[in-house]
């Protein structure tokens, strides 16, 4: 296939976000972003072909026994087993359906099964901390996991990381891609924490889940429920014909 | 309606637990006739390499087609070809993709972009992804006529153009320093 190259696309347009709204890519506190944020201004880059598609990934790379991180080993893991689930939207409040949904995790002393982790705390065997989804066709999500740990780490002194899982998400559109951390709610050490202050102060709480008791699962899980909201697009896309009006 | 978005985190060190896969690098198999391998460095700004990275990249594939559904001139099918790479950079910094030279690009409006491959780059401390663009060294007229490369300074486009080598290309990333690569806004 070649691409017509004389005529006009109409291609969908994501929104820009301010950059007031985002978290910077560096950050004074988080001391490890001195040596590796860029210094300079990024470069707006229109939103062509290459940005508005992405990698439509899943098929055959996920199985259902992925999203349960308590059976991937003989013996179940230590720790509060807990269920995380939600949905991946985009900023227009659409559903993003059947899209690859990657987390880990530290175990429930805090401790990631990860050969640069040394801190004092025991690897679980029954534990990897890896899990995979896909979102079903109403953007919606779930794992069982446990708890993950809070743990130690050399930014500051006595400095620790509140408890979290990391995500990773691609949308439909290269513009959408998002890695990212959800964190549980009311966790006394998020004052303490560089990453987590990091976050523009109006929208941190939307890396924190809420606890849901409603899916709850009676003697046997706890539940968290976070959803996540993906750049959507600008509400009409639009192409100007030959005497610049709006078609 | 507007819902504010999810605000990014950094990847951390422990990223391979979540993010490694065994085909990662291989937008591509590397036997398929006309693969190339595009490997590089990602540097701090002491230029130290940056050994707990993770580079990805999407394109078009040769013909510059995207097998996807929004692309309005239909989605184009390139057997074997996935258009996506992910590679962590281990010994010494470096990534690796296996993938094929894509080919030009509408801009939509009316122009062809210069063959490209858009790249995000993760990394603990990073606090978001970085986004750059993969030009290559040998499409001097394509690139000479390609809007976005010609909107920047001229003294920094060199940053986005990967050099020819024996099976591919080279293209490394400095975070920050006196070559730091041309970063992008999506």
């Amino acid at each position: 296939m070649t691409g017509t190259t004389t005529s006009r696309l109409v291609l969908p347009r994501y929104r820009r976000e301010d950059a007031a709204s985002r978290t910077p890519v560096g950050s004074p506190d988080y001391k490890s972003t001195r040596l590796r944020a860029p210094l300079r201004t990024p470069v707006d880059l229109p939103h062509r072909l290459t940005e508005v598609t992405g990698p439509l990934l899943g098929e055959g790379r996920v199985t259902a026994a992925d999203a349960d991180l308590t059976r991937q080993h003989d013996g179940e893991p230590q720790g509060q087993r807990i269920i995380v689930h939600g949905r991946v939207l985009d900023s227009d409040g659409k559903p993003v359906p059947h899209t690859l949904v990657e987390v880990w995790q530290a175990n429930a002393g805090g401790r990631y099964r990860h050969v640069v982790d040394n801190w004092p705390s025991p690897i679980d065997p029954n534990f990897t901390g890896l899990g995979r989804c896909l979102t079903d066709g109403e953007g919606r999500w779930e794992f069982t996991t446990i708890r993950p740990g809070a743990y130690p780490w050399g930014n500051h002194d006595n400095a620790w990381r509140p408890a979290h899982i990391h995500f990773s998400l691609f949308g439909r559109a290269f513009t959408q891609r998002l890695v990212t951390q959800m964190y549980f709610p009311d966790d006394p050490l998020f004052f303490q924490d560089p990453i987590f202050n990091s976050i523009p102060e109006d929208v941190r709480r939307l890396a924190i889940s809420r606890y849901d008791h409603e899916r709850t699962v009676p003697s046997w899980a706890l539940a968290f429920s976070w959803d996540i909201v993906l750049r959507g697009r600008d509400q009409t896309p639009f192409e100007t014909d030959d005497d610049g009006d709006v078609a | 309606m507007s819902l504010p978005t999810t605000p990014s985190a950094t990847v951390g060190p422990y990223l391979s637990i979540g993010l490694a896969w065994a085909d990662g690098a291989y937008a591509v198999a590397p036997e398929t006739p006309g693969a190339i391998w595009i490997r590089g460095v990602v540097h701090d700004g002491n230029g130290e390499p940056v050994v707990d990275a993770m580079v990805e990249t999407w394109q078009a594939d040769p013909d510059g087609g995207f097998d996807h559904p929004d692309d309005p001139r239909g989605a184009s099918a390139y057997p074997g070809f996935r258009g996506f790479g992910r590679s962590q950079t281990v010994d010494g910094g470096q990534f690796e993709i296996c993938t094929l030279k894509p080919g030009r690009v509408p801009d939509g409006e009316g122009g062809l972009q210069a063959p490209h491959i858009d790249v995000s780059v993760f990394a603990r401390g990073l606090l978001d992804r970085v986004v750059t663009r993969i030009y290559f060294a040998d499409e001097a007229e394509a690139n000479a006529e390609d809007a976005v490369l010609r909107s920047l300074p001229e003294d920094r486009r060199p940053t986005l153009v990967a050099e020819r080598n024996d099976d591919g290309y080279r293209f490394d990333v400095h975070l920050q320093g006196d070559r730091e690569t041309v970063f992008f806004a999506v």
